[in-house]
């Protein structure tokens, strides 16, 4: 076996999220809604001959929706997502941040109503994707990610 | 264009129109003659005074412009007499409120605050301030002074001086300034308190002159309109900064010797010392007069969402 081969099992069913940044595994991993209760495996920093190092997310028995998974452009817009079934790729998903972006992230400004009362749930519309920057609904403070 | 007022929220200067400003300023010159005449226009109506902050100005115009129009005023100055001292939250606090008044008028310390009364009120909300964001009805009696004033805000060139990075009342005005034509706009500012980027980005972007200068006393000539606003010391690094910034920004007789005879000049008040009593009798002074046009500018506010005038 090589030195540098990828030490992650397979799946037999469920999602694999490859080409994470390098350190944003766990990020990613808090950003997905409804995993909870899922075997979840996580790879941090594994060799990757297109970006060198990599973090790798593998989710089984839960097919992710895209309304899931788009909101990984945030933390990782280089991301892919592949969905598996009987140890097999049956799908590719192109990773698309949507124009809103609702309950994932919390307002960067301290005085913004949605980091006081908790109820609100904080809700942003995608101005840029390259960079990235977000418009809180609230307060409309704009910052990058 | 639908100019139909009734039911809406006034929360942010930007969703106003030119047409829908230009109308507001019309029944705002009629609402004049009813300051001392009296009113019943909403006669039978409840404003709910919401403050969470203190507010002088603000807060005694809209109960003031609520009176004058017939109405009568329910409300609160010092929210630690309400149930927000017991931990209740806006959107219940709104909700009950609801159903004791026809309109609110609010004020209140976080940014947003005014979009999530409108998000759970079903009568309209009017934004009195929400933080260091949005102050729309500022910005009305701001623009209508001009107006009266100046007869005319298309074609002038409006100086604006002091702290331009973060007052607010500078940026609302900048942003309703972009709706008129052949504006010329001059920052007067030091370095440490400019105009933000996005705020003149957006204001080029709508065909504004800008020209940006360091120093009143050569900027003050060509002006129209002069916009001072306070220096805030909390703003500053040190004293020192705070002083030698404060001892080149203020306006005095001599300053305004230099200025064009017919050149007005306003603030949003309170002032500290950055226009000097000695200016107070000139007759280009307008700031009084400015802050008692928020009387007729709340009345047409409040008769227009209740639906009183059209």
């Amino acid at each position: 076996m090589k030195e540098d081969k990828l030490k992650v099992e397979k799946i037999k069913n469920g999602t694999v999220i490859d080409h994470i940044s390098a350190g944003k595994g766990l990020d990613v991993y808090k950003i997905l809604k409804g995993i909870e209760k899922q075997s979840i495996i996580i790879a941090i920093n594994v060799p990757s001959t297109r970006m060198k190092r990599k973090d790798i997310l593998k989710i089984e028995n839960k097919q992710l929706g895209t309304d899931e998974f788009n909101h990984v452009a945030l933390i990782s817009p280089s991301a892919t997502v592949v969905s598996i079934k009987n140890y097999k790729v049956i799908r590719k998903h192109k990773i698309d941040l949507p124009d809103k972006i609702k309950g994932i992230l919390k307002c960067k400004n301290p005085v913004c109503i949605s980091n006081y009362e908790t109820y609100i749930v904080p809700e942003f519309s995608v101005i840029s994707k390259d960079p990235i920057v977000l418009k809180c609904a609230y307060c409309e403070h704009e910052f990058k990610m | 264009m639908n100019l139909n007022f009734k039911g809406r929220d006034i929360i942010n200067i930007e969703e106003l129109s030119r047409k829908e400003l230009d109308h507001i300023l019309s029944v705002s010159d009629k609402m004049l003659p009813l300051i001392n005449k009296g009113s019943t226009l909403c006669k039978g109506k409840v404003l709910a005074s919401l403050f969470f902050e203190p507010s002088t100005r603000t807060r005694l115009s809209f109960e003031s412009a609520m009176s004058r129009l017939g109405g009568s005023v329910i409300g609160f100055a010092d929210p630690t007499v309400t149930s927000e001292k017991k931990g209740e939250v806006l959107a219940d606090t709104i909700r009950t409120v609801d159903g004791y008044a026809d309109i609110i008028a609010m004020r209140h310390p976080q940014e947003g605050s005014a979009k999530v009364a409108a998000d759970y009120a079903k009568i309209p909300v009017i934004n009195g301030g929400d933080g260091g964001h949005h102050h729309p009805t500022q910005t009305i009696l701001d623009i209508f002074t001009i107006k009266k004033e100046k007869g005319e805000i298309d074609g002038l060139n409006i100086g604006f001086c002091g702290d331009l990075k973060y007052g607010r009342t500078v940026h609302s005005l900048a942003y309703a300034l972009a709706k008129y034509k052949d504006i010329e706009v001059t920052c007067i500012a030091p370095k440490a308190l400019e105009m933000p980027r996005y705020v003149v980005h957006h204001m080029e972007k709508k065909g504004i002159h800008i020209i940006e200068k360091d120093g009143i006393e050569k900027s003050i000539k060509g002006l129209d309109v002069l916009y001072a606003t306070r220096i805030q010391k909390e703003r500053f690094g040190s004293e020192k900064e705070y002083t030698d910034i404060k001892g080149s920004y203020y306006i005095d007789k001599n300053i305004m010797s230099k200025a064009k005879n017919d050149m007005i000049l306003m603030h949003p008040l309170p002032r500290v010392d950055e226009i000097r009593y000695d200016v107070d009798g000139d007759k280009r002074a307008v700031y009084f007069k400015q802050a008692h046009y928020g009387i007729p500018t709340r009345m047409a506010l409040i008769a227009l969402l209740l639906g009183a005038v059209k």
